[in-house]
């Protein structure tokens, strides 16, 4: 294993610089599978059935506040990525932390906002429109909560391991992970939310 | 007992215990004799836990070979329910399982594995790698397909199989219409198989684009190395589709969504949209390997370089871009009118085009070539004839007006298997014919093989040409039975006949194995067939770090020059080499994705709980693990290159 010392620590191996090229192509993929399932939901908007439609049961208040959790957490998993290339794990291990901790309150909001639907009448079984709406919002969710597990374990190492050629490119690519979160966020918030609202 | 009565078969007949108590015995009989042998062990270390590119492939390909003979069975029980009129060997619904299993599993556990399993053998050879980019995952890829196609095959045998054809159009699929867990099968079989095939096509991206030799620029890959490029890019984009419309599927049949239903606002329609915007760039990724396999062969066994290198480029990233603008030529009776109609004929016959450039690509290779008429250059002849017959079969159907006389024909089905056929499986049996001595390290023989080429040619002609009369004449498809007033009887019987012969043909290919297994002289050389890329440059059989030193490359020939223009390939000292390690994981993970699915299937949620945390687990495990792999030291690899090359000049 030869280490390249010029480049961040993340890139320094060639097994790293392939598991990132992996993950951004894991990342276009996942890219074909927000894009099917935004495709498909705007094929099924309006079809409501006898159910309620977007308009009539989405709330502004829990979505401005998760867009602003995960805007935010993407912000701090920002901070987390150049703490660690400047070499400080404190800081990193900070960041990092506080990133996870705005996931597990943006998906105690979606879980809140799921009671919500489900008590004016919208579950799964509602109209084609609640299956793709709460297909879309929990592949999402699911997300997360995968990120919330994977981050936890990217902290014990570092905490336990410090930067390592392995930790650092672990971590690295779990910020790729977390800003792609966001993004799709924002495209659900965009075209599934304020579409709906309007 | 109520709990078990749910794995009771719906539909049972005398066939499917028979088969029942042939799957129960030779699974004794395989536990029995391994445990005999005493060959657990070995099992394990050497084959079930590797993460070896060349055995997985070579798992790969077995398993393919076991799948072709089971959905070959199902074929040729179909041919023989519609050998003549009004015939009752099958009835309905046991024809509607029949058809379903043997399309699924020859193009997603047959063409696909085989497929997966060259690649995996040959790429990294090709490229003067030693193993792929993510050696680890490759085997979870193929312990998933191995969850997979087990699932699909146990079926029929546990609470019945999926009988919505291998399409699987809803609202047919939907609860309603077909009522046992069958469609349940189908979404978790293709679901679990479906992401390692998505991991293989990151693999290989990454391996092909970070994993070559010192000199070899992207556009001095050899062709079957960029076909595999560009298949695992067209994998990548489409299996996220299908992931999709499997977990909407199985909502609708089993959380009672309605994504797919006619009420409460579902669309029928999208199953089919979602489908084919997979299945039809599924139909490139099956085909382009194959051509991949046609350049190397045809080059080889003309020996002259592949005529038009840049056009062959080319011409495979114009069909990998147009395959995802063509999927609603599958479906364009079902009412989008002319303009989307019109557009969708167009960009499908516009297909034809850069695939015609690559036949001319092939035969102008040929041309003044000195060709030897060997097995695998035979299937690569007979290829570009009958391929152009089902490519023009194929333009007449992406004529939206006229397709509305032959959808849902046989004449369709001649088409597919036209294409199919002659494409993907005379490209794997050529393939498996040219790689044999890499693999195995023996020849197989060429006259039995010769035989096997002219009886699969000839049956397949008599098998599949009648379909296109009948079909023209209005045969459906997928219709069991037939009265004697429609005239169709010869031309079925004749079909019957043929599939016959492709029988014969496959139990000849067998029985070639066989023997040159037992009477094959094991003196090949490294080089048998006088070839032209990287592969050939190693030792026979492959040490499992595939080159001593990494070979140094001038042109998409790099072999053919080091012998005839005097390149020198291998120019460092040997140096210690960093391997992976095995590991036990995949399998594991692999099993209890079967338990996932297999109590997904039924219901069982225990089971589903228990399998996820179980998954998960596995997971959490590999992200705390340290595994650094280990190093090759010099003198082993010095001793491992002096017995192989005793062996090889010994043997020259």
């Amino acid at each position: 294993m030869k280490i390249d010392n010029t480049g961040p620590l993340e890139y320094s191996t060639n097994q790293n610089q392939m598991n990132i090229l992996g993950f951004w192509i894991f990342l276009g993929a996942e890219i074909m599978l927000f894009g099917t399932l935004f495709a498909s939901y705007f094929t099924l908007e309006n079809g409501v059935g006898s159910g309620p439609s977007g308009a009539e049961v989405f709330e502004i208040t829990p979505v401005l506040l998760e867009t602003i959790i995960l805007l935010t957490s993407s912000f701090t998993i920002g901070l987390a990525t150049h703490a660690m290339r400047i070499n400080h794990k404190k800081a990193t291990l900070v960041f990092l932390g506080i990133t996870l901790l705005l996931g597990l309150s943006f998906l105690s909001v979606e879980i809140y906002e799921f009671i919500h639907y489900y008590h004016v009448g919208l579950t799964l079984q509602t109209s084609a429109f609640s299956a793709i709406l709460l297909t879309t919002l929990g592949t999402h969710g699911a997300h997360v909560t995968f990120g919330l597990f994977w981050g936890l374990f990217i902290f014990l190492q570092i905490k336990k391991r410090g930067f390592t050629p392995e930790t650092t490119n672990k971590s690295f690519i779990f910020s790729l992970y977390w800003h792609f979160l966001d993004v799709v966020w924002i495209f659900i918030f965009s075209f599934i939310y304020l579409k709906g609202m309007m | 007992m109520e709990f078990f009565e749910r794995f009771a078969i719906p539909h049972p007949s005398p066939l499917i215990y028979a088969s029942m108590v042939a799957i129960g015995l030779t699974m004794i009989a395989i536990v029995v004799g391994i445990t005999y042998f005493k060959k657990w062990g070995y099992l394990w270390r050497e084959w079930l836990t590797t993460v070896d590119h060349k055995r997985i492939g070579m798992m790969y390909i077995i398993s393919a070979l076991l799948m072709l003979f089971r959905g070959g069975a199902d074929a040729v029980m179909m041919r023989l329910q519609t050998a003549v009129p009004d015939n009752t060997f099958l009835d309905a619904q046991h024809y509607n399982e029949v058809f379903t299993t043997h399309g699924v599993v020859m193009i997603i556990f047959m063409a696909m594995a085989f497929i997966i399993g060259m690649m995996n053998f040959v790429v990294p050879l090709q490229i003067g790698a030693r193993d792929v980019a993510f050696p680890r995952l490759n085997a979870i890829s193929f312990w998933l397909y191995f969850a997979g196609a087990m699932l699909f095959n146990i079926s029929f045998v546990i609470g019945g199989s999926p009988d919505a054809g291998w399409t699987n159009y809803f609202p047919l699929a939907g609860t309603e219409f077909s009522e046992t867990v069958g469609v349940n099968y189908y979404m978790w079989a293709l679901q679990i198989s479906g992401i390692g095939t998505l991991m293989t096509g990151i693999n290989f991206i990454v391996t092909i684009l970070k994993m070559r030799a010192p000199g070899m620029t992207l556009m001095k890959m050899p062709m079957f190395t960029w076909s595999a490029l560009i298949t695992n890019v067209i994998i990548v984009f489409a299996f996220p589709v299908l992931t999709i419309a499997l977990l909407m599927g199985t909502l609708d049949r089993q959380f009672g969504t309605h994504f797919f239903a006619s009420t409460n606002g579902g669309m029928d329609m999208l199953w089919a949209n979602l489908f084919w915007v997979w299945g039809h760039p599924e139909v490139y990724i099956l085909i382009l390997p194959a051509f991949g396999i046609y350049s190397e062969v045809i080059s080889t066994f003309s020996q002259r370089n592949l005529y038009g290198y840049k056009s062959m480029v080319g011409s495979m990233v114009l069909i990998s871009f147009m395959s995802f603008l063509v999927w609603v030529h599958h479906f364009f009776t079902m009412g989008h009118g002319p303009l989307v109609n019109g557009i969708f004929s167009i960009t499908t016959m516009a297909i034809a085009v850069p695939t015609g450039i690559k036949i001319f690509n092939w035969l102008l290779t040929m041309w003044k070539g000195k060709i030897r008429f060997t097995v695998p250059m035979l299937y690569s002849v007979g290829f570009i004839p009958l391929f152009t017959i089902g490519g023009v079969t194929g333009v007449m159907l992406a004529i939206a007006s006229a397709d509305y006389q032959y959808h849902n024909t046989m004449f369709l089905v001649a088409h597919f298997h036209n294409v199919i056929i002659p494409g993907v499986v005379f490209a794997m049996l050529a393939g498996l014919t040219y790689w044999w001595p890499k693999m195995f390290g023996f020849m197989l023989n060429e006259r039995i093989g010769k035989w096997g080429f002219w009886f699969l040619t000839v049956g397949f002609c008599l098998a599949f040409f009648p379909m296109y009369i009948t079909g023209l004449d209005g045969q459906a498809r997928r219709m069991y039975t037939y009265s004697e007033e429609t005239g169709f009887g010869p031309l079925n019987m004749l079909s019957f006949f043929g599939a016959g012969l492709m029988a014969i043909a496959f139990i000849l290919i067998v029985y070639n194995v066989y023997y040159s297994f037992r009477y094959a002289p094991r003196n090949v050389g490294q080089d048998p067939w006088n070839a032209r890329s990287l592969e050939w440059a190693t030792p026979n059989p492959v040490p499992h770090y595939n080159f001593s030193v990494t070979p140094v490359v001038n042109s998409s020939e790099a072999f053919w020059d080091s012998k005839k223009n005097g390149h020198q390939l291998f120019k460092d000292k040997i140096d210690k080499i960093h391997m992976p390690n095995n590991s036990g994981l995949p399998i594991i993970i692999a099993g209890l994705f079967f338990v996932f699915g297999f109590s997904f299937v039924f219901g069982i949620w225990v089971g589903v709980i228990a399998a996820a945390i179980g998954i998960f687990g596995c997971m959490a495990y590999r992200t705390f693990e340290k595994d650094h792999g280990h190093y090759i030291p010099v003198e082993e690899i010095q001793e491992t290159e002096m017995k192989l090359e005793v062996r090889n000049n010994e043997n020259r």
